[in-house]
């Protein structure tokens, strides 16, 4: 039994911020009004859904409106490519889409069943080895008939960041939409849409010290969206269902204490993630960092070690204390390599073996010394007995 | 849990027995992780994965949410490929050989207390226990035996005849005292959700329980081919569809009309692809050969010695004598004829509820003369 804990999974999610719970507590009871109601317990709530809606839209540099609410980065991710594809279907546009194999599953399995089921093509742009995709890639994929590209802000397997402005300037050239999954940049990379360039833009309040099961997309004015899930014409008819007020003033809150204390933690963060990098490729053999050294998100830090399972090696962090996430590990004892991995040009041997570390706000450096003490024994114990089991 | 007391990795399946075990281990004060072993299973449709029966997702999550009431750390096992290579490639190559394996005993062999047991001691475990009827003692001088469950209907030794000195001294058989009723009992006094579950699954890996339909996909071609069914004294009274096809004991199927006494099926003979045949009376055997044979103690009685010995999983404990052959080889001989020993399943040894050991049974002879009543 450990005595102590570090976790390290801030990509999976976060603790919710303690000034986070406070502005979202009087939500529940005190004023608990539908915000569609016509009466004064209506109209308490619509202030704070609205005021909720300003204070994202400044931090992307949007008209509010622009915001919509969903239940979370999958959501978004749905709305944004399903809403996308079926209104230029629906209008007799082209139905081409462009994204990437290393996009979360909520971009790639909702391409795939718009191809598979809907019969849309789709294209799976072919990155480089630490996952960058380059305008030149994008522009080789594009046709005349392309609607929309999919390429996302921050991995999160691999943290690599793209160059979403130039990419989404490709997109236009040739009249297509262009739409980024911005869910583990939320809080950590400039989320202004007018730099970026985007059409649309999702994030998920979880992976910023805020509640699970909020979020929002950002779609720009003029980008044509049918709704995914149809009703009572919430959202300007783009997202039925009534809002969820705490949750959404409590994302919102979040948002702006991530980038009002923006200084304060990156630098943190940066420093936190290179002492595990460097500690973690000076100390053990056979490991590879994944994704790009210096283009990569503040807080990830991710490797693959040669003859070890992701799942072996997370069951023997855990009993140490320490939590992480690899993208070939599973909760069902049917890990498969890592898709990412594979996709990035890592053969079997070495995509079994992916290991996430990320980093947060309670994050010491002495945990990352601890870590640094414990893991190359771990990997040593865990690859002994691999092959001695093999 | 406590810093001072040793660690048990509990391997969990979801049902009531190893639930139950979990939470005894809890109670009694151990460091407790819970660990369950996903198996292989053929694909239930082309490309879909299939699911053992014994790690279903219903199971596994029965045996999360057990772990989570008794507040220990779970982690599911990915254990296809062993499994596939060790026992399910076991049970093919066996049948092909004319022979009935039983997979449960080179399961408990290779994967629970092989490779299992050291992926439970390399976590930094120092016991594995598990849900199996059946006790662990100490005699005098140290060594470890193995005893039948208190519940003898329940009793699973049998299985367990495979495990070595090593192996006991880090295993642990928390329900071994109880019987199945008192199991239950206790499940619901630690209101765990299990209460009214079935038993594992003899052969776990096969989509729908047809090992005969299971060798046709996934063995060797050869291992159905049309060949006679003959008397013990070569004469050809039929034909048959392919030896896995039948067992010994068998009567009916064997499409064999017109001889009046009614014939059982008495040998499978590989080299010759022939179904043996004969009367009721032709059916005992009193002598088996057992091979690959696994004493507990470690050592090899000295000379010959008298035994019970079960020649199958729910067999009743019959009287023989035993004669150590060279290479690990067992001479078996009972005091009475036997009608369905079964070449490919254990014969186990007993002197009352101790397990002294067992093996393969590898042939069976028949002195002349016997009757069977």
């Amino acid at each position: 039994m450990p005595d102590r804990f570090i976790y390290l999974d801030h990509s999976a999610t976060t603790p919710v911020d303690e000034r986070v719970i406070a502005a979202m507590t009087p939500y529940f009871a005190e004023v608990y009004g539908n915000p569609a109601s016509v009466h004064r317990f209506g109209r308490s709530a619509e202030k704070a859904l609205e005021n909720s809606r300003e204070m994202i839209a400044k931090v992307l540099n949007c008209r509010p409106h622009e915001m919509v609410f969903t239940s979370g980065g999958s959501e978004g991710d749905n709305l944004a490519l399903r809403g996308v594809a079926y209104a230029a279907k629906k209008q007799g546009k082209g139905t081409h889409l462009i994204t990437s194999p290393l996009e979360h599953n909520a971009v790639g399995r909702t391409m795939q069943q718009l191809e598979d089921v809907f019969g849309l093509p789709t294209t799976f742009l072919q990155p480089d080895h630490t996952g960058n995709i380059t305008p030149e890639m994008l522009r080789a994929a594009m046709r005349d008939d392309t609607v929309l590209v999919s390429l996302m802000l921050a991995n999160n397997e691999i943290g690599t960041i793209l160059p979403v402005a130039e990419l989404a300037r490709v997109a236009h050239e040739k009249g297509a939409y262009f739409h980024t999954d911005a869910v583990q940049a939320a809080g950590q990379l400039d989320l202004d849409v007018q730099k970026l360039g985007v059409d649309l833009l999702s994030i998920s309040a979880h992976k910023f010290y805020g509640p699970k099961g909020v979020g929002a997309l950002y779609v720009r004015d003029g980008t044509p969206l049918m709704p995914a899930q149809t009703g009572g014409s919430h959202e300007e008819g783009r997202r039925s269902g009534t809002h969820n007020v705490p949750l959404i003033v409590g994302m919102a809150t979040a948002l702006e204490i991530a980038y009002a204390e923006h200084d304060q933690w990156i630098p943190q963060f940066i420093a936190l993630r290179d002492h595990l990098i460097d500690g973690v490729l000076t100390t053990i053999p056979d490991v590879e960092l994944t994704g790009d050294r210096r283009n990569r998100l503040p807080s990830h830090a991710s490797f693959v070690f040669k003859h070890v399972h992701g799942n072996t090696l997370l069951m023997h962090l855990d009993m140490k204390g320490i939590a992480a996430s690899s993208g070939s590990a599973c909760k069902t004892g049917n890990p498969e390599p890592s898709e990412v991995l594979l996709a990035l040009g890592y053969d079997r041997e070495w995509a079994m073996g992916g290991l996430r570390l990320t980093v947060g706000r309670r994050t010491t450096h002495a945990d990352i010394d601890d870590v640094l003490e414990v893991l190359p024994k771990v990997i040593e114990g865990v690859r002994r007995f691999s092959l001695a089991s093999a | 849990m406590t810093a001072n007391k040793p660690t048990v990795v509990v391997a969990m399946s979801g049902g009531v027995d190893s639930s139950v075990a979990a939470a005894l281990l809890v109670e009694q004060g151990y460091n407790v992780i819970g660990m369950m072993m996903r198996l292989w299973s053929e694909e239930t449709a082309p490309g879909l994965t299939g699911h053992n029966r014994c790690c279903t997702p219903e199971q596994l999550n029965d045996a999360r949410r057990v772990a989570d009431m008794l507040d220990i750390p779970f982690y599911v096992l990915d254990t296809r490929d062993v499994f596939r290579n060790k026992i399910v490639q076991f049970f093919i190559d066996q049948h092909a050989e004319g022979l009935t394996p039983n997979p449960c005993l080179a399961c408990n062999m290779h994967i629970r207390f092989d490779w299992l047991l050291n992926n439970a001691l390399a976590l930094g475990a120092d016991y594995l226990a598990t849900g199996h009827y059946a006790r662990i003692t100490q005699s005098a001088d140290g060594l470890f035996e193995l005893r039948k469950g208190h519940s003898l209907e329940k009793d699973q030794s049998y299985v367990l005849s495979v495990m070595t000195q090593e192996q006991l001294r880090h295993t642990m058989f928390p329900l071994g005292e109880y019987i199945k009723p008192q199991v239950r009992e206790m499940a619901a006094k630690f209101g765990l959700p299990v209460a009214s579950k079935h038993d594992s699954q003899d052969l776990c890996f096969l989509g729908d329980g047809d090992y005969r339909r299971f060798l046709r996909e996934h063995g060797p071609v050869d291992l159905f081919v049309v060949g006679p069914i003959l008397n013990r004294q070569g004469e050809q009274l039929g034909t048959h569809d392919g030896l896995p096809n039948y067992t010994i004991g068998q009567r009916k199927g064997l499409g064999i009309t017109g001889s009046g006494e009614p014939l059982y099926v008495l040998d499978l003979d590989r080299q010759r692809n022939a179904v043996i045949v004969g009367t009721r009376e032709e059916l005992g055997r009193d002598t088996l050969i057992a091979g690959r044979v696994n004493w507990i103690a470690g050592t090899t009685p000295d000379g010959a010695m008298r035994a019970e010995v079960k020649i199958r999983y729910k067999a009743k404990p019959a009287l023989a004598s035993l004669e150590p052959l060279s290479e690990g080889q067992v001479k078996v001989i009972f005091d009475e004829p036997l009608r369905d020993i079964t070449p490919g399943q254990g014969a186990v040894f007993y002197a009352d509820d101790l397990c002294l050991g067992g093996g393969l049974i590898q042939r069976v002879e028949r002195s002349e003369s016997i009757v069977i009543s």
